[in-house]
């Protein structure tokens, strides 16, 4: 089990070692470094610059240095915990980051706080009974809510909640100060698009342990058809539907830009958006890695779970 | 225990076009103009662009008519291929429905349902005083053939490393998996935020960073077949009798991943689908002007943000919204059935 | 004896399945009456509806099945009528269930203590510490070794026979009236399945529980039954007291099964297997009256298909009925299968040469950067044997002793670590397939175990067998390849219009007559056959083997049979070589290996095999212990771990030397020359039927 947790740490390492190579070679690239020109000294400016004065802005950055020099700096200023200032915000790279994890870190809590029992809760009863009036019900809902795209269920809210019945605020920025009202369309369009994906999966998991042979067992063996479920199934039913749990934690840092573009919401992704747009490239650099260290850690933890879960691989 | 002969012409004319080889033709006829229209339209000469897509309809018709027909015994899947084909159909036949010019501003803010200078616009006008409708059934083109062929490419590639990795096993399977599991470890938007900002966006280069978020995914699938087929005896006699591993690869374990393929292409065209939305909407994806659903609710966001001018975004949010939920349909469906048999 | 209750009682039953087609019959009309300690069991082909009887008498019949007719009176009350909560309360108290698979019928999640001690919990509400004493007291009871730590493990730590021996603790704890047993051995080897056999003896004595054993070896039921049902497509068509069945069957169908599974002391020339001719008709299809019909050669139309037959009792108070209109008018003496004097062939030169073959796997623990530590799996240990034209050579073991391991060291899909093997003047050890031409490996050909593994699904069967021909270049000319799989579909006696059909459309036997004429395209010296009936039903199997003998046979090709089986090896085969644990224990003439002197392994494996003929009488030899994994075999002798002769201090260090008893009679063995050679005939036929039936 502890070798299982170092080796993939250790495939972690080498993975997090790879992606920020190849991040640091694109950025290195003439064009970004000319769209840091153009974002400090405006478009007009780089285009007035003849190549000697570039050179010698490019010196003044630091960016003449070969590049093996630099990376090597910048990995070593990275593991200080120095990720380098934002062009664009003009603060360091870290503490903007900071504040927006924190940010998208409250939204995620809520999610997960409404999704889970949820959704646990319907799949479990859906698949209980295969072909019944409740799992043909979830099946429909849940296809449903999964197809509209978040965008799309952002739009239907917001019209609904707040244009329409004037409930809730349409953005989220919170620019006079935290606002818990502008936090419910975010997570409640979260909730939806996500609920049903995760209930679909627990109901297949379910289902699919409703018919083993073991539930025949257990049910042949006279135990009460509630401890049959609560003892022989759930245990077994629920371990899929956790790794994918998890692995909703890395779709919520940086794959619900969308939601945090639209509503305005100031978290990780819409300053990964932003930053790209713009050619941040420290904040670029700084994020995407962080969002690769929270994506490989979120399916280490969703492995490591499942053996940990599941006594057959546990013990061989 | 008699031998049945089929006389070739005893077949109904439904049956003739179930067959495989009839499909594909079906196929290629309605695709491969409307994949011209759409990437190589501005080459074509008027003349040529006028004509081209009318093949299509036709076939449009016929394959959606086979779908239905040998899917009928899973509601689910005729009712998704039936919102795809409706698509599909408006897609190929726009040209020559009676539409307003979608890039001509006529009047602007004109709700549904009224009409102004002339023109009676059903779905009312946007910001710019283009017509809606028209806007919303042209703006399925762009979706479509990009997302179709993104998917295809990356089905392609991504099947191809599957095999590699899963039957040739050792150092291939090493090395093919680490960069998919690199790939795989960025976030898909990440990945398509950093891949369209460096390439800068088009078309063409959706399809590739498409083909880099989903083929390593594809990839997982198809190697995960593989390895569960190879120990088969059938591919123990096709290795006992020397067959080339590309023989093997493509000619025994291919055909026989197809199912569970299909299955997970349905889903992906829809991912596919929301993600080309998606970036047009934060601004990566496809450019103006031409209508598109994303660019549509892009512009409407920051303008429409009244009970009274809801329907901006409303309508083209309900429009990918039903081609997703077609294609995912059409995948419920298609399990379903393989379970049962 | 009359005036008993019976402990359960079928009258009627019919039980369908609910599907998109509609309603599927899959048992009709099926009466039993089962009396307190008596042992029923009920035999028939699958497909037959066998464990749908036994998942009707528990009452669960999933979510598409229904009881549609009839009456299931358990101590007289009729379960039918009875509540969720009484049915709970009679399930796993009163009647209790083996299962076909161990390993998938217990929860994998759950300590087997646990699971053990839900049966007293629940049904007798003790307390959790009570529940858990009898349940280590149950598992001692089974005859398993140290209980205490059985208590504590998962199902996946213990072997395949130690699960089933839970399982029928779990079953025994609350001491049932009555116990199902579904194919309880199906899906163990064969040493380990007397082991359980033999357990289940006991308990029927022991604690005088009625049972129902399910299988579809008619020996397994004769060494345990008192009764037999026979079943044939949802029917029972034959029932009455073991001996009276085994002895004077009087429907065609068991006469038929009987004529098609092999019998000890006779063989391949002796007496051909006869199959049973046609297939089993799918529960949609079934023929009007007698459904048996279409494959009976006493069918007489305007009878046998007039409408639904009755059980009818052979004589008054014979308590043997049978479901059959003819049955007093058939010569059933007649129906006795007639020894076929066949020439023995002459076989000729030496075909294939082992020497030596040894095979070690190194399993290693690879990770993407490190390599930690080794093993050495020793698949193959010195084997040597040969192999001469249009001879079968089997070779016996139960699984992991190296059988298919050899097979593919053969084909060249592995190579050989050390020693030779030979085809004619080729060297094959180290040459892999893609290094052989075309000629080599078509002259060395093989047949698949598994059915439905072994054509592709996606293409068609002519395709299939097509491509073999191409691809050997036996010829090139489109025309010539269709005519020559025309030809090869007529040797295997199928219909040439399957050439057009895709596997799944094939029954399993139909596609293993494929997989042999995919294998005989290339007009092959030699063919390996691994395994290539164990899948099938018996009837089938009868089928098969006698075309793979026929082919064989006329083109005098030299033929590798791999099994477990004993008895369909003693059928066909003209030596025999038995291995344990990737070593070879014993090689012979096929009658040297079934008498004495026996290598203590063969003994047990010739003890073991079940045998449907009430003449012959077994001697026992019940191996205690579980096959050792073969990634850590013992040091010495493979064997010493379980054999009942083992010499202390020898055999576990030392590696047994081979004694010779005739030219062609090997035994490696520590026991001394003279004790193996006074070693008693495990098998006597007694030849006064009469007499053994008492």
């Amino acid at each position: 089990m502890l070798k299982l947790i170092f080796r993939r740490l250790l495939q972690m390492l080498l993975i997090m070692a790879v992606v920020s190579f190849i991040l640091f070679l694109v950025f290195d690239s003439d064009k970004f470094k000319k769209q840091i020109a153009t974002a400090e000294l405006g478009g007009f400016a780089v285009s007035t610059l003849s190549e000697e004065d570039y050179q010698k802005w490019l010196a003044k950055k630091g960016l003449d240095v070969p590049f093996h020099e630099r990376y090597v700096k910048w990995v070593l200023d990275v593991l200080r915990g120095d990720f380098g200032q934002s062009f664009e915000k003009n603060t360091s790279v870290a503490s903007l980051i900071g504040e927006r994890l924190i940010n998208t870190g409250i939204l995620a809590f809520w999610v997960f706080a409404l999704m889970i029992p949820l959704s646990l809760t319907l799949g479990v009863l859906a698949g209980m009974k295969e072909g019944s009036f409740q799992d043909r019900t979830l099946s429909f809902i849940a296809v449903f809510t999964t197809s509209i795209p978040e965008i799309a269920t952002a739009i239907i809210l917001t019209v609904i909640l707040a244009l329409g019945l004037g409930w809730l605020p349409t953005k989220s920025a919170m620019i006079s100060g935290w606002d818990w009202k502008q936090l419910v369309l975010p997570v409640l369009t979260l909730v939806v698009y996500d609920f049903g994906y995760v209930a679909r999966m627990t109901r297949a998991s379910m289902a699919e342990v409703m018919t083993s042979q073991y539930i025949r067992t257990a049910v042949l063996k006279g135990i009460p058809y509630r401890r049959v479920i609560m003892k022989h199934a759930l245990r077994n039913a629920l371990i899929a539907p956790f790794t994918i749990i998890v692995l909703q934690l890395n779709w919520l840092l940086s794959g619900v830009v969308v939601v945090e573009v639209f509503f305005e919401y100031n978290g990780f992704g819409k300053l990964l958006l932003e930053a790209a747009l713009f050619g941040d490239v420290y904040v670029i650099q700084a994020a995407t890695l962080i969002a690769v260290f929270v994506a490989v850690l979120s399916q280490i933890i969703s492995d490591v779970g499942y053996t940990f879960l599941n006594p057959r691989i546990r013990f061989s | 225990m008699a031998v049945t002969t089929q006389v070739p012409g005893s077949s109904s004319l439904l049956e003739r076009l179930q067959r495989p080889r009839v499909i594909i033709a079906l196929m290629l006829v309605m695709w491969l103009p409307l994949m011209t229209y759409v990437m190589f339209g501005n080459y074509l000469g008027q003349q040529l662009k006028d004509l081209i897509l009318l093949p299509a309809i036709p076939a449009t018709f016929l394959l959606w008519l086979v779908a239905v027909i040998s899917w009928r015994e899973s509601w689910v899947a005729v009712l998704g291929v039936t919102l795809v084909f409706f698509w599909l159909l408006v897609a190929v036949s726009a040209p020559y429905l009676p539409l307003i010019d979608p890039n001509k501003p006529i009047a602007p803010f004109t709700v549904p349902g009224l009409e102004r200078k002339g023109h009676y616009f059903i779905l009312g006008a946007d910001l710019k005083g283009r017509d809606m409708l028209s806007r919303t059934l042209w703006g399925c083109q762009r979706v479509l053939v990009w997302g179709v062929t993104a998917t295809l490419v990356a089905y392609i590639i991504g099947s191809m490393l599957g095999l590699l990795a899963g039957y040739l096993a050792g150092w291939w399977d090493e090395v093919i998996s680490f960069i998919s599991n690199v790939l795989l470890s960025f976030p898909v938007m990440v990945l398509y935020i950093l891949i369209l900002n460096y390439l800068g966006p088009s078309g063409f280069n959706i399809v590739i960073a498409v083909t880099f978020a989903s083929a390593p995914a594809i990839m997982r699938i198809v190697r995960g077949l593989t390895l569960d087929m190879k120990s088969r005896d059938y591919i123990f006699a096709a290795q006992t009798r020397g067959e080339h591993p590309l023989w093997i690869m493509l000619v025994e374990l291919l055909p026989n991943a197809r199912g569970p393929i299909i299955v997970d292409a349905c889903l992906r065209l829809g991912y596919t689908t929301v993600a080309i939305t998606t970036l047009t909407f934060l601004g990566l994806g496809l450019p103006p002007p031409d209508p598109d659903w994303g660019l549509m609710i892009k512009e409407a966001a920051k303008v429409a943000m009244l009970w009274k001018f809801s329907y901006m975004l409303l309508i083209p949010a309900l429009a990918v919204s039903s081609l997703i939920l077609g294609f995912n349909l059409m995948a419920d469906g298609l399990r379903e059935m393989s379970l049962k048999d | 004896m009359s005036e008993q209750v019976p402990v359960l009682e079928c009258r009627n039953l019919s039980v369908s399945y609910f599907v998109r087609a509609g309603e599927i019959p899959a048992v009709v009309d099926f009466t039993m009456k089962l009396m307190p300690g008596e042992a029923q069991g009920i035999v028939g082909e699958s497909g037959c509806g066998k464990s749908t009887v036994a998942l009707a008498i528990m009452n669960y019949m999933g979510r598409n099945g229904a009881i549609v007719g009839g009456q299931i009176l358990f101590e007289g009350r009729d379960m039918r009528t009875m509540s969720d909560e009484e049915l709970r309360q009679i399930r796993g108290s009163k009647i209790a269930m083996v299962y076909q698979e161990p390993m998938a019928s217990l929860n994998p999640s759950m300590k087997i203590g646990d699971q053990l001690a839900e049966v007293p919990l629940f049904h007798e509400g003790v307390s959790e510490d009570e529940a858990k004493r009898r349940a280590r007291e149950m598992l001692s009871n089974v005859r398993l070794p140290d209980p205490g730590r059985i208590m504590e493990s998962y199902p996946h730590q213990i072997s395949g026979g130690q699960q089933q021996r839970v399982v029928i603790a779990m079953a025994l704890l609350s001491n049932p009236k009555l116990l199902l047993l579904d194919e309880p051995t199906t899906a163990l080897d064969v040493t380990v399945e007397a082991g359980i056999v033999e357990l289940i003896k006991e308990i029927s004595s022991e604690f005088g529980t009625s049972m129902i054993y399910i299988s579809h070896n008619l020996g397994l039921i004769l060494e345990t039954c008192d009764r037999i049902t026979v079943m044939y497509s949802g029917e029972a068509v034959e029932v009455g007291d073991i001996h009276t069945v085994f002895n004077n069957m009087r429907h065609p169908y068991t006469r038929g099964l009987f004529n098609s599974i092999p019998v000890p002391g006779a063989d391949k020339n002796a007496r051909p297997l006869v199959a049973i001719r046609g297939q089993l008709p799918l529960p949609h299809e079934r023929p009007k009256g007698c459904y048996f019909g279409p494959r009976c050669d006493y069918f007489e139309a305007g009878r046998c298909d007039a409408g639904h037959l009755p059980m009818e009792e052979v004589a008054p108070g014979s308590n043997h009925f049978v479901r059959c209109v003819r049955f007093a008018e058939i010569d059933w003496e007649a129906l006795k299968p007639k020894p076929k004097e066949q020439e023995p062939i002459e076989p000729g030169d030496v075909v294939l040469r082992v020497e030596n073959l040894t095979k070690h796997y190194e399993v290693e623990h690879t990770g993407l950067l490190f390599v930690s530590e080794k093993r050495t799996v020793k698949a193959n240990e010195k084997i040597s044997f040969r192999a001469r034209e249009a001879e079968t050579v089997a070779i016996v073991g139960e699984s992991g002793c190296g059988k298919s391991t050899f097979a593919k060291v053969l084909m060249g899909l592995e190579e050989a670590s050390a020693g030779r093997v030979q085809l004619g003047n080729l060297e094959l050890s180290k040459l892999p397939v893609e290094a052989r031409d075309g000629a080599t490996i078509s002259r060395l050909q093989m047949v698949f175990q598994n059915p439905f593994d072994t054509l592709n699904p996606s293409h068609t069967v002519g395709a299939q067998i097509a491509r073999v021909i191409k691809k050997f270049g036996i010829e090139k000319d489109p025309e010539r390849i269709r005519e020559r799989v025309y030809e090869l579909l007529d040797t295997v006696k199928l219909p040439r219009d399957f050439a057009d059909r895709k596997p799944r459309q094939l029954s399993g036997g139909q596609k293993q007559r494929v997989g042999i004429a995919r294998a005989f395209a290339g007009d092959p010296k030699m063919v390996i056959a691994d395994e290539p009936v164990s899948a099938l039903d018996v009837s089938v199997q009868a089928a098969v083997t006698g075309l793979l003998m026929d082919i064989q046979r006329e083109n005098r090709t030299t033929l590798l049979f791999i099994s477990h089986d004993l008895s369909v090896v003693r059928y066909l085969s003209d030596r025999i070589v038995v291995m344990y644990l990737g070593q070879i224990m014993e090689k012979g003439l096929t009658e040297e290996i079934f008498s004495p002197p026996y290598h203590p392994y063969t003994e047990a494996l010739l003890s073991a095999v079940p045998i449907a003929d009430t003449r012959v009488e077994k001697r026992k030899v019940v191996l205690t212990g579980e096959l050792p994994s073969p990634t850590d075999p013992p040091k010495g002798c493979p064997f010493s771990t379980r054999c009942p002769y083992v010499i202390e201090g020898l055999c576990e260090t030392t590696p047994p030397p081979v004694r010779s008893f005739s030219d062609s009679h090997t035994i490696a063995c520590h026991l001394e020359e003279a004790r193996l050679t006074a070693m008693e005939p495990v098998i006597k036929i007694d030849d006064d039927p009469a007499q053994a039936a008492e």
